[in-house]
């Protein structure tokens, strides 16, 4: 019955953080836990600073994650793109591990002749498919945000479009930074669809500071306390995943 | 890091040999044929033969793709995909780069081929089109990222092919791949399966685009009565409006029967365009068939009618 899960914290942003821990400190500790960080960079006529993009790409590379930088236009599709790409990367590293307990030695399935990675591909396919997703949706609501929110809300009904097609569990929550009173605030919590967005979105007001890091650490610790241990965690992940074969 | 070699792959020279780790084939570059997202696609030769051959620093793509071309030439009966030859990598350096070798399919897009050769075309597109897709969900599969560029024709004779299989995902699964225009879940029709409607929607989207060739955006959270809106205002697909309503609703049970639908008959007359006018036949044909067929039902009651009197005197007698 368990066909174990994947978990992704998705964080969406529009430039540096200035307030608290350092975010991509705090990726590689979500990393550590089984969870992999999402980040996607939203633009609108702006451009995202350098530094601002250093430490997108930085918290993706460090959370195990895929970084991507867009316009606002672009926003749905890619962040529905980003969500499926980080997902298929996460169940190739269990595959990838699965292989180097089977062969031994240290074989990746690009080491495997063409016909054998078919074969393999299938499978992928087939836990991307069915695997059960939890995702944390991690906002930037800070002052610049403002002009980007709508477009941020359309992506994440579409992304849960996406989702709900497949055949596996979703859940999804979104927190957002920096909150009416504290740094981070939980807006939704679990839920299978993100209909509920709609209304909770268009009461928000963005304000003041870039509290990123903190915001991972929360994020973090509520997936910790909510959901099942996860497909990443070296000792648990062969066990979940021979359950799902 | 992935970005730049992608860069660097999509502009190889001009016979540049890429060569085989696996089953040792040379390919030699004779011309780019395309790049996005997920690979290029170069022109190659190959001992003499052209071969089209798909480059990937992303050796999950290729696998994806070539699985799915495995596939389809197992569903036989129809070239649908382009046939596929070889899967190999190609060694460069400490690079690997995965690629495969199919072959290669010359034409013309679906827009451009309709822009020069007139509009009257769409629909024998449209129709061969559906019979490979057709065949297509029959074996289980749904194409999923259904678009214009996607689609070439070929020819003479005139063959619509499908060049690019990275959308096509087994039914029921989730859609892997799509394009906005001719998805339904952006229009907020419908959910993101692969089911054949969801196929069918996007046949329906490829019609439309043939008569707004630059496309447009969702305005409004309305979609249907926007798209009802953009039909009404073409006089082309105003009078396939019906067959369009039910694509897009996800009506069709089948590609078959949405075929049957664009069959001549059923599409409202065409008014005569000067180029229909010259040959003339076929609307004198249209008028003379009502008459001719009042008259063989005439014909066959009145014998029953006869028949019958005949078997009732001789029942009497």
């Amino acid at each position: 019955m368990n066909k174990g899960t994947i978990k992704q914290i998705l964080l969406l942003t529009d430039g540096c953080s200035n307030y608290g821990e350092d975010p991509v400190a705090m990726a590689a500790l979500a990393r550590e836990e089984g969870i992999t960080v999402n980040v996607i960079g939203v633009m609108n006529n702006d451009v995202i600073d350098e530094r601002g993009l250093k430490e997108i790409e930085d918290i993706a590379a460090q959370g195990g994650g895929i970084s991507q930088v867009v316009y606002t236009k672009n926003l749905s599709q890619t962040v529905q793109v980003v969500t499926r790409k980080a997902m298929t990367q996460t169940l190739q590293g269990v595959v990838n591990s699965e292989l180097k307990q089977i062969l031994g030695t240290d074989v990746e399935m690009e080491d495997l002749p063409p016909e054998k990675r078919g074969e393999i591909m299938e499978v992928v396919d087939e836990l991307n498919e069915t695997v059960n997703l939890e995702v944390l949706i991690l906002v930037d609501t800070s002052a610049s945000m403002k002009h980007k929110l709508e477009a941020v809300k359309e992506a994440l009904l579409d992304l849960s479009l996406s989702l709900t097609a497949r055949t596996g569990n979703n859940r999804f929550s979104l927190f957002i930074f920096p909150g009416k009173k504290k740094e981070v605030e939980k807006l939704i919590d679990w839920t299978p669809k993100l209909e509920k967005l709609t209304t909770s979105f268009s009461k928000l007001v963005p304000r003041g500071m870039t509290p990123t890091g903190p915001a991972i650490k929360e994020a973090i610790q509520f997936m910790l306390q909510t959901s099942p241990k996860g497909l990443l965690m070296e000792h648990d992940g062969e066990e979940f995943f021979e359950q799902s074969i | 890091m992935a970005k730049n070699s992608l860069n660097n792959l999509s502009n190889l020279p001009i016979g540049t040999a890429i060569k085989g780790k696996w089953h040792h084939n040379t390919y030699k570059i004779v011309k780019k044929l395309g790049s996005g997202a997920n690979g290029v696609v170069y022109l190659t030769d190959w001992k003499g033969t052209q071969r089209a051959l798909k480059l990937s620093d992303n050796p999950v793509t290729i696998t994806s793709e070539v699985n799915v071309l495995k596939a389809l030439a197992k569903a036989k009966g129809v070239a649908f995909g382009p046939a596929l030859f070889d899967v190999d990598d190609w060694v460069l350096g400490s690079e690997k780069i995965s690629f495969y070798a199919m072959e290669y399919i010359e034409g013309t897009d679906f827009l451009t081929f309709i822009k020069k050769r007139g509009l009257e075309w769409t629909d024998v597109l449209i129709m061969q089109l559906l019979s490979d897709l057709e065949v297509l969900h029959r074996g289980g599969w749904i194409f999923g990222d259904l678009k214009p560029e996607n689609l070439i024709v070929s020819g003479p004779p005139i063959k619509i092919r499908c060049i690019d299989v990275g959308g096509t995902t087994k039914i029921g699964r989730a859609i892997k791949e799509f394009t906005e225009f001719f998805d339904r879940g952006y229009w907020g029709l419908g959910s993101r399966k692969a089911e054949i409607t969801y196929d069918l929607f996007a046949v329906a989207m490829v019609m439309i685009n043939a008569y707004y060739p630059k496309r447009f955006v969702k305005t409004g959270s309305e979609g249907l009565s926007q798209l009802i809106e953009k039909i009404h205002a073409k006089e082309g697909l105003k009078r396939r409006k019906k067959i369009l309503l039910r694509a897009l609703k996800g009506e069709y049970a089948s590609a078959l029967e949405m075929k049957r639908d664009l069959s001549l008959i059923k599409i409202q007359k065409e008014p005569i365009s000067q180029k229909v006018k010259s040959s003339g036949t076929p609307p004198t044909r249209k008028k003379r068939r009502p008459l001719l067929r009042a008259l063989e039902t005439i014909i066959i009651v009145s014998v029953i009618c006869f028949i019958y009197a005949f078997y009732i005197a001789g029942q009497l007698l």
